[in-house]
């Protein structure tokens, strides 16, 4: 055993080591093509006026489950990251960008792996992972490279704390939790609430804690605050069955998907109909194979993006991505779209070029970031901490006739 | 009425940890080996019920049937390739054969039909839960048929093993696996036997488990083979009686400790009592004492 643990230990240190080496070529590669590629950029920036990139293409990469429990997410920021580059690349006449994405399948192990088959390649910029818990670690690795990394959509406090390079275009899971207490606040969906939540899970969990310290504060009543583990999760319904003896007019559920679907079928078999109300990790919810989606009916989740939103952007985009990908795009796709434009904006912003090195960069970014605004599908005017906590304003969608509409 | 209710759910588990527990007590009775891949040929025939059922449309009974057949001829085969080649090896080899079965058979579900969620339509949907008490309590047809199935499943069981040669069979190589051989029993043939009824099983448990909770994923049959495992063992693993009373009290103690102290502790309440069990019953509730000669 012992042997195996430094064999890999030693394969891997040669590994980094061929990263640094083939870092160090890919730059002086890029540096003897750039006099090239700047030749066809020039002549692209004189037919297309201001604000069009001439330098070297950046570097930028995704990280991301496209295989494993969570690929509904890992393949909606895949496509919607390359339509982003593709889109960028096309209005801008020579490329801005080059794009790669790697799979994780949602492992941290796997996730950090990725990174470095990326840092191989030359990475510039990361924008990903797509999940908390392979974003954390790789969080870690970017911090020690300084090299900045943006995720569309790993939501949990500890992703930005790990290092000032890192920051987020999704809210935090507290602000969720917040977020939620107050809409339903706000909006008088309920006075009693349940509460059903996976306490083995960390988005859960600061959802679930933020949530209870706001509602007490708004004055929601919370009657039941049931909780189930990974381990104990096939039978739910003694947790639903408290939250209906309890009374509860609403039930908050901050968990993913798939558990979720597993509530609303035992509360369909017992005859028990809350308003039931979930954060972004219910989005996905109607594509579950087999499910009876008539059950989600009335089912309000807090997304920051809706499909069918009328506004020209998200139509163009909505039409753009079915286009391409034959599915309708999830608030995942729409996170990620928002990272590649706001890393574009803030690219021209900074006059950054491909030839800067990826630590160059990042210091470029850092100060764009917390000083500018982006406009994107998921809000308006956005703006980003020193900590790289993004704030804009969270919007509710409820499901009517199986699909998403805005409240 | 509520307390019922609570009650009922929680037999109705503990039916399924019983249904999954019978499988894993003959397997370790008979061929004294813990299949830990047992969780695993569950999914597989969720899933067969699933494609047969929920997709393709098939008599709910016929698709169970075509899932008992696809089992039995996967736990054979497991047996067959992995298991009897190592008889004679160290009990810990056959252990982590088993566990790394288990997780071939998890991945090879994962490649063929991805990981994503698929909600599984009740094989029993069909039919009306039961009111009671002027609707103050459900039953629903689930948890009903998930309690027959179990006991009868038992019952024949145990008039197989006690009354019929092949069942004698078992026995023999239960007890003694050297002498039965000597006395003319086939013990790879019994043995065989024995996988062959245990993933039979498993796929009855597989369609009823995802029937009552149904999301169906490449890890569902993990934990709760786990847990039936623990029922086993808690019953007095090698005894089919045992099983059966462990998986139900086991899912009695689960539901009952979720409604009344806390949802967040219930795992820890559950295996808090198998520990205290086991201090003061080492073979469990049911096993025998075996007095080795010296």
């Amino acid at each position: 055993m012992k042997k195996l643990v430094s064999s890999v230990l030693a394969a891997s240190m040669v590994l980094s080591l061929a990263a640094c080496g083939s870092s160090a070529s890919s730059a002086a590669e890029s540096t003897a093509a750039s006099s090239e590629a700047s030749s066809t950029a020039a002549t692209a920036e004189a037919g297309e006026g201001s604000g069009t990139y001439t330098g070297t293409p950046i570097k930028i990469g995704g990280i991301g489950p496209i295989t494993g429990g969570a690929a509904v997410y890992g393949q909606a920021v895949k496509n919607a990251e390359e339509l982003a580059v593709k889109e960028i690349n096309a209005a801008n006449g020579s490329d801005v960008f080059e794009w790669k994405f790697e799979d994780d399948e949602h492992d941290a192990e796997k996730s950090v792996n990725a990174y470095n088959t990326l840092k191989d390649w030359g990475l510039q910029i990361l924008a990903g992972p797509v999940t908390t818990t392979p974003s954390l670690a790789v969080a870690a690795e970017t911090a020690n490279d300084n090299m900045f990394m943006m995720t569309p959509s790993a939501s949990a406090v500890d992703v930005i704390n790990t290092g000032d390079n890192v920051f987020q275009i999704c809210f935090t899971d507290p602000n969720q939790g917040v977020a939620s207490a107050d809409y339903i606040a706000d909006n008088q969906l309920a006075t009693k609430v349940g509460i059903i939540y996976d306490s083995s899970d960390a988005y859960s969990r600061g959802i679930h804690d933020k949530f209870q310290a706001e509602a007490a504060e708004k004055g929601l009543e919370i009657v039941a605050d049931e909780a189930f583990t990974a381990d104990n999760k096939s039978d739910l319904s003694t947790q639903v069955a408290k939250c209906q003896e309890a009374g509860a007019d609403l039930v908050f559920l901050p968990i993913y998907y798939q558990e979720a679907s597993q509530i609303l079928i035992v509360a369909n078999k017992t005859g028990y109909t809350p308003t039931f109300f979930g954060c972004d990790g219910m989005d996905g919810i109607l594509a579950i194979e087999g499910f009876d989606t008539s059950l989600a009916e009335g089912l309000m989740l807090l997304t920051p993006f809706a499909a069918d939103a009328q506004d020209e952007k998200t139509q163009a985009f909505v039409t753009a991505y079915v286009d391409a990908y034959g599915d309708t795009p999830n608030q995942f796709a729409a996170d990620a779209y928002d990272v590649i434009y706001a890393i574009y904006e803030a690219v021209l912003a900074g006059n950054i070029n491909g030839d800067m090195d990826a630590s160059e960069i990042c210091e470029v970014l850092k100060t764009q970031f917390t000083s500018m605004s982006f406009d994107g599908l998921t809000g308006e005017g956005m703006t980003w901490d020193a900590s790289g906590a993004v704030s804009k304003s969270p919007k509710a969608v409820v499901i009517k006739d199986g699909a998403y509409a805005a409240m | 009425m509520q307390f019922f209710s609570y009650l009922i759910n929680g037999i109705s588990l503990g039916s399924v940890y019983a249904l999954i527990a019978l499988g894993y007590t003959m397997v370790y009775g008979i061929a004294k080996m813990l299949n830990f891949a047992h969780g695993d040929v569950i999914m597989i025939g969720s899933y067969v019920v699933f494609f047969a059922f929920g997709s393709a449309g098939l008599n709910p009974v016929l698709a169970i049937v075509l899932s008992m057949i696809v089992c039995t001829v996967l736990g054979v085969v497991v047996e067959r390739v992995a298991y009897r080649p190592l008889r004679e090896a160290p009990s810990l080899a056959v252990l982590i054969t088993a566990i790394g079965v288990s997780y071939l058979l998890q991945q090879v579900a994962q490649l063929s039909w991805s990981s994503n969620p698929k909600s599984f339509t009740s094989v029993v949907s069909g039919m009306q839960p039961v009111s009671l008490f002027g609707g103050q309590l459900t039953i629903s047809a689930e948890t009903i048929v998930t309690i027959i199935a179990c006991v009868v499943i038992m019952i024949v069981l145990m008039w197989f093993v006690n009354y019929t040669p092949a069942g004698h069979a078992m026995l023999a190589v239960s007890e003694d696996r050297g002498a039965a051989q000597l006395m003319g029993v086939n013990v790879n043939g019994t043995i065989s036997l024995t996988f062959a009824i245990g993933s039979a099983l498993a796929a009855v448990a597989g369609a009823l488990l995802c029937s009552s909770y149904p999301t169906l994923q490449p890890t569902t049959g993990a934990m709760p083979g786990i847990k039936a495992f623990v029922a086993a063992v808690f019953g007095g693993i090698g005894s089919i009686p045992g099983a059966f009373v462990g998986g139900i009290l086991l899912g009695i103690i689960e539901n009952l400790s979720k409604a009344y102290i806390s949802t967040q502790l219930s795992d820890a309440i559950v295996f808090l009592v198998l520990v205290v069990v086991l201090i003061v019953k080492p073979t469990g509730l049911l096993g025998k004492k075996v007095n080795v000669k010296v």
